[in-house]
């Protein structure tokens, strides 16, 4: 069933930012400082990087379809899995929904023409191309093997292969995340139109103030890191490795004091992205908004307090396991928050299975699984029997690729016609939503059970017993991937074919949807002045919807 | 939004003040303090990053809230590290671990 209203017969309006010209063709794109325009180059940045990770992942699961291991040798393996989760972290993940969606839509959701810093913008952009050009260096130079961690001392003295231009990749690439969030923080600080209030912004924007600040406090502690075992290796200066007098465990506790904060830099954008979809196809102003806001606030805070959690049978003491076991458990609290809230918007709502929506209930149920698989890993006793096993494999890929990606994929269905001016097929795009979904499953499911059984993670070979479960979790990959051959494939038919989307096509009640789509260059024809409350279907007659459709629950700040 | 304008005696003072930290810092390099070898540096170190701070990069005359954005980096780091001690000195310190043979290469 759908009650959103049929598009009517639109054209595209006369300007806008994808046919505004600066200069000629190519140059107009590498030279701008539109915000829009930005996000689109990271677009295609980011997809590169997704495709080779993506490869790599198919070549470890052709590899596991026999015990023996199918494909490579066992120092080739290393590096798939290392170069996989190295493309995909680094340069997939972290910049996927802050750099593409977020520039896009900041602006655009506070009532601002551009981000408080274009030509920074576009900076950071050029420093994300420079970190990933060492990365592929280091990948088409003999690859890496250290796994995406660089565990000192083997990435500082054992490791043969190229280490050193990967470090230097990711410091560099560093930069471009912290620009970003600065970026981001200060727009929305300084940059939001007349009668935008703190509490009327969009939850996405909530989400990404919350993901600036871990980019801005996390960031440089990991490139410094990086930086330190990278002296290590190449000037053997003893930070990290026992026998110069360093310690591998500082190593550790440096790496994870950000990377753990990472998984909330994948995450809460994603989190964003379906606070926003939520309450448009349940057409219900969303459940605690205040609450919701807070929580990304509160999952950034206390993400910091976790970290050593990664680090519970590498000799850490045991007050400090006691003490971040604790803390881990604290962090599933605003996590529940945010899933209690979703599902009460939806309870009595008017739900429409639009293809976001059906994205992001897919979050949904993947995010909680991901999110309680994460509280038996934060149990110290459990942990010993589970850590470094295929448990731990499925738990974060059901977080980042379940969450993150999952969020990921329906924001790009999402604002498509915003981006695009166009509309893609419906029952495709459902169709391929719920592909996703079943082969994300099958992947990763069967690994959860894996690692209970005792399979180690980064092994080349098991023994036949796991087989079966391994062959699922291949067949499984192969389904994963049409569902992400799908969407790219009708996505890029309809930037030429798809019928024009007009403004607001769903319809949703951000500030983005109230200006041309495609978005002019400045993107408001005149500064909007907002009046009304946030996801609030009721005082607003501009959107179109029958009576019949608009429930009666007030709006935040309406009650 | 206006610029403080720092009159250069400021400077001066405060380039001297750095000079002599970094001396004093040479000179407790060569003496030994025992235990507090390490705290001595450190203090050295943190005051002059402070004189920094403060002076050269203008946060003395900056708006309350870029202040509270300095206070807050330096409360995380202090989260930071005040955690990861945490762990090293309620570790056992009774573990003798035989140091690995080690092979460089770059």
């Amino acid at each position: 069933m759908s009650n959103t209203p049929p598009t009517p017969d639109l054209e595209l309006p006369d300007e806008h930012y994808l046919n505004a010209t600066y200069g000629s063709g190519i140059r107009s794109w590498l030279l701008t400082t539109d915000h829009k325009r930005i996000a689109l180059l990271y677009l295609a940045s980011v997809t590169v990087f997704f495709f080779i990770g993506g490869v790599l992942a198919t070549m470890i699961r052709i590899h596991l379809l026999t015990p023996g291991g199918a494909l490579v040798t066992p120092e080739t393996y290393n590096k798939l899995f290392t170069m996989h989760g190295v493309a995909m972290i680094f340069f997939f993940l972290i910049p996927s929904i802050p750099a593409v969606f977020g520039n896009f839509l900041i602006p655009l959701m506070i009532g601002a023409k551009d981000l408080a810093f274009p030509k920074i913008n576009l900076l950071s952009w050029y420093i994300y191309l420079i970190g990933g050009g060492f990365v592929l260096y280091s990948f088409s130079t003999g690859g890496l093997d250290t796994g995406w961690t660089f565990y000192t001392p083997l990435s500082s003295v054992y490791s043969n292969s190229a280490v050193t231009p990967a470090v230097i990749g990711i410091f560099i690439n560093g930069f471009s995340s912290i620009l970003t969030g600065l970026n981001f923080i200060v727009t929305i600080h300084t940059m939001r139109a007349p009668g935008m209030t703190w509490f009327r912004l969009p939850l996405f924007a909530w989400a990404h103030y919350a993901t600036s600040l871990v980019m801005i406090l996390g960031t440089p502690v990991v490139a410094i890191t990086l930086l330190l075992a990278g002296l290590e290796r190449m000037f053997h200066l003893g930070f990290f490795n026992p026998a110069l007098g360093g310690d591998p465990i500082l190593f550790q506790h440096l790496f994870w004091f950000y990377s753990h904060p990472a998984v909330y830099i994948m995450i809460l954008p994603a989190m964003g992205v379906v606070s926003e979809i939520i309450p448009t196809f349940a057409r219900k102003p969303i459940f605690g908004y205040a609450f919701i806001a807070g929580s990304s606030i509160a999952i950034a805070v206390i993400g910091f307090l976790v970290w050593a959690h990664h680090m519970f049978v590498t000799g850490e003491s045991t007050y400090a396991a006691l003490t971040f076991s604790f803390l881990s458990y604290l962090v599933a609290i605003p996590s529940a928050v945010k899933v209690f809230n979703w599902t009460s918007t939806l309870y009595k709502g008017s739900i429409s299975w639009d293809p976001p929506m059906v994205y992001a209930l897919g979050f949904i149920g993947l995010f909680v699984i991901g999110g309680l698989t994460g509280l038996f890993l934060a149990c110290l006793g459990l942990d010993i029997h589970i850590h470094d096993t295929y448990f731990v494999v499925a738990h974060f890929h059901y977080i980042m690729v379940g969450g993150a990606v999952m969020g990921y994929v329906g924001g790009l269905h999402f604002w498509w016609p915003k981006i695009t001016g166009r509309l893609y097929p419906k029952s495709l795009s459902q169709f391929a939503a719920i592909i996703l979904f079943v082969g994300f499953n099958l992947t990763f499911f069967p690994q959860f059970i894996l690692g209970y059984l005792g399979m180690p993670r980064r092994y080349h070979t098991y023994p036949p017993e796991f087989q079966v479960l391994n062959v699922l979790s291949t067949a499984g990959a192969s389904i994963l991937a049409l569902g992400y051959l799908l969407p790219m494939s009708y996505l890029i038919w309809s930037m030429r074919y798809g019928k024009v989307a007009g403004p607001n096509p769903w319809p949703a009640t951000g500030l983005e949807w109230k200006t041309d789509s495609p978005p002019l260059t400045e993107n408001f024809h005149v500064t909007p002045e907002v009046t009304w409350e946030p996801y609030d279907f009721q005082n607003r007659p501009d959107l179109g919807l029958a009576a019949s459709a608009r429930p009666l629950a007030p709006a935040h700040g309406d009650d | 939004m206006s610029e403080h304008i720092v009159s250069p005696k400021v400077y001066i003072v405060i380039f001297a003040s750095l000079m002599l930290g970094t001396g004093l810092t040479v000179w407790a390099a060569f003496q030994n303090f025992h235990q507090y070898n390490i705290v001595i540096a450190l203090g050295i170190a943190t005051i002059k990053a402070t004189l920094v701070v403060l002076y050269f990069m203008h946060a003395r005359y900056s708006p309350g809230r870029t202040q509270l954005v300095i206070v807050c980096s330096v409360f995380w780091l202090a989260i930071m590290l005040a955690l990861t001690l945490a762990d090293y000195d309620t570790r056992p310190h009774d573990i003798t671990l035989a140091a690995p043979q080690v092979f460089y290469c770059v």
